[in-house]
């Protein structure tokens, strides 16, 4: 069986984020990773090949995004990844990316395609579920839990309200999220002097259109400063909240 | 021309989720001088149907069966009535299920999507919607360049708004192929109120110690009628489930009141919460990051703070 693990090559997750002119994200001085959900997917799909009784032969990743990009991809071949592909283009909206990820892995035969459900830059929580329509095979989403059972995957999914075990064949697409893996694995130093000699193919852009156009960019309104009650008074800050606020 | 919303169902019945999509869409449909047309997969009773009518379909579209969520299948019949409704825009929710569909119907209706919208579009002339990005830190203007377009609604950002209408009640035998999900189990939460449905949601950190003192938080959570969550070093430590973290990699939440009690306030931590209405916070730290992003904060510690709180409203609820 063969995993390949979509990644976001996101800025890290405490970035004061900064839009120059207002059209467009300024990357300058930005620390990039991997986006947090595909990183713990790929922690999983680490888990199951590590285990002897799955029949796991490879796990790929695979990424869109320009040369700036390879950093975030050696670190999952470090993690553990055996081989990457990079395509060699812009993330410019979610349907371009699953276009781009759909031409990368369509003749490779993948069976287990795993994405995290949401990045952490765009936020759209699309592109797993778009990449499955275009390759045409099943999608579960919200998946906080995953094993292989011979020819099928067993899902844990989470609804409103609960859990549902579900069992789909391969190939799929498993959106995954938090409880997919206790936590990311972080590379060690063997796994960073591996990772040079692992293969990262440079695939060229596919002609891809784009849905969507980001036209412009703003930061939220500054909060008011925070009200602050005495500790000994915790009857005023119930006051407030009904009566000020109205929220009781 | 319509626009189409699709209204998921718990057990065949339908919460304020469905109220808020539905209110959405008529707002939407307003603009564009068309009509709504809900559609429902699954056992849904007539009646219950109906109810949609009050916030402002004109039309409800049922296909009964197909309890499970096969998310092929769903969105084939999705397609499927949104073309035969001539749909220029699908609502849909940003929940769990509305983040399965949602990306298949796009390339399935070759519809951009508008993600996790808390509001109308600002115009429909280019059509333009104003989306979070960098995880609540953003908002970023989105033109959808396509004829249909998908929006997806995050929870609890819309008011339900009843118009007193009724909608008539269609039922079609659209199908779309055979199910690959099959579903072994499931289980449910019960007599607990769900994080996502919450008006009020009690959390905890660090700084409750350890994960024997959440009985203080579950007793605030009891007198407020909340659900309670907390931040993800708790859940890493395996001091409470994952399915209670809030936060950018957890749950991203949107309830009327929300207490931070005994957590910090790291930036991932807020960009799950800070569309809150109103932010309570509770920390020994004057200097804790949690009080810039918070209306009313109390420095002490949550472990007293808490326990004298709940007493307050307590005897607040009696008065």
């Amino acid at each position: 069986m063969k995993i390949v693990v979509c990644l976001g090559n996101v800025p890290d997750t405490t970035t004061k984020v900064k839009f120059g002119d207002g059209t467009a994200f300024d990357k300058t001085g930005v620390q990039w990773i991997i986006n947090p959900w595909d990183e713990l997917a790929l922690t999983r799909a680490m888990e199951l090949k590590e285990d002897a009784g799955n029949p796991v032969s490879s796990v790929t990743v695979v990424t869109v995004g320009g040369k700036d990009a390879e950093p975030t991809m050696r670190k999952a071949l470090a993690i553990g990844a055996d081989d990457a592909i990079r395509v060699d283009t812009d993330a410019r909206d979610a349907y371009a990316v699953a276009g781009q990820l759909a031409e990368a892995i369509k003749d490779k035969g993948f069976d287990i395609i795993l994405t995290g459900i949401e990045s952490s830059d765009y936020n759209g929580s699309m592109v797993g579920g778009m990449l499955a329509e275009m390759l045409d095979v099943p999608s579960v989403s919200a998946v906080s839990g995953l094993t292989i059972s011979g020819s099928d995957v067993e899902i844990t999914r989470d609804i409103d309200g609960g859990k549902e075990q579900v069992s789909v064949a391969t190939p799929l697409v498993a959106t995954v999220q938090k409880g997919i893996a206790k936590e990311a694995r972080i590379a060690a130093m063997r796994g960073i002097m591996m990772a040079r000699k692992k293969p990262l193919a440079v695939v060229p852009a596919a002609e891809v259109e784009t849905l969507t156009d980001f036209v412009s960019f703003e930061l939220p309104a500054p909060k008011p400063p925070c009200k602050m009650v005495d500790a000994d008074n915790v009857a005023e800050l119930v006051d407030l909240l009904q009566n000020e606020a109205k929220v009781l | 021309m319509s626009v189409l919303v699709y209204t998921e169902n718990w057990d065949g019945v339908f919460k304020k989720l469905s109220f808020e999509l539905v209110s959405y869409a008529a707002k939407v449909a307003e603009m564009m001088e068309t009509s709504v047309t809900a559609v429902s997969i699954g056992d849904v009773a007539d009646d219950e149907l109906a109810k949609l009518g009050n916030y402002g379909a004109a039309k409800v579209v049922k296909v009964d069966g197909n309890t499970t969520l096969d998310n092929q299948v769903y969105t084939g019949i999705i397609a499927q009535l949104a073309e035969a409704e001539g749909a220029k825009v699908v609502v849909i929710s940003h929940n769990n299920t509305g983040k399965a569909l949602a990306p298949r119907l796009s390339v399935k209706l070759k519809a951009a999507v508008g993600a996790g919208l808390i509001a109308l579009p600002s115009s429909t002339e280019p059509f333009t919607v104003s989306k979070k990005v960098f995880s609540g830190k953003a908002f970023a203007n989105v033109v959808l360049k396509t004829d249909v377009k998908i929006l997806t609604l995050a929870q609890n950002s819309f008011e339900v708004i009843e118009v007193g209408g009724t909608a008539t009640v269609e039922a079609s035998t659209a199908t779309a192929g055979e199910a690959k999900t099959t579903v072994k189990d499931v289980q449910k939460q019960t007599g607990k109120i769900l994080l996502n449905d919450a008006e009020i949601v009690v959390s905890g950190g660090r700084g409750l110690k350890s994960g024997d003192n959440w009985g203080i938080i579950e007793e605030l959570a009891e007198v407020l009628g909340a659900a309670t969550a907390c931040s993800r070093p708790v859940s890493d430590e395996g001091w409470r489930p994952h399915e209670e973290h809030t936060g950018q990699t957890g749950k991203i939440i949107a309830p009327n009141l929300y207490f931070a009690a005994g957590i910090s306030g790291a930036i991932q931590h807020m960009a799950g919460i800070s569309s809150s209405k109103c932010i309570v916070a509770i920390n020994n730290d004057a200097d804790a990051p949690v009080f810039e992003s918070s209306d009313y904060g109390i420095v002490g510690d949550a472990l007293k703070v808490l326990p004298a709180l709940t007493e307050a409203i307590k005897e607040a609820k009696n008065k």
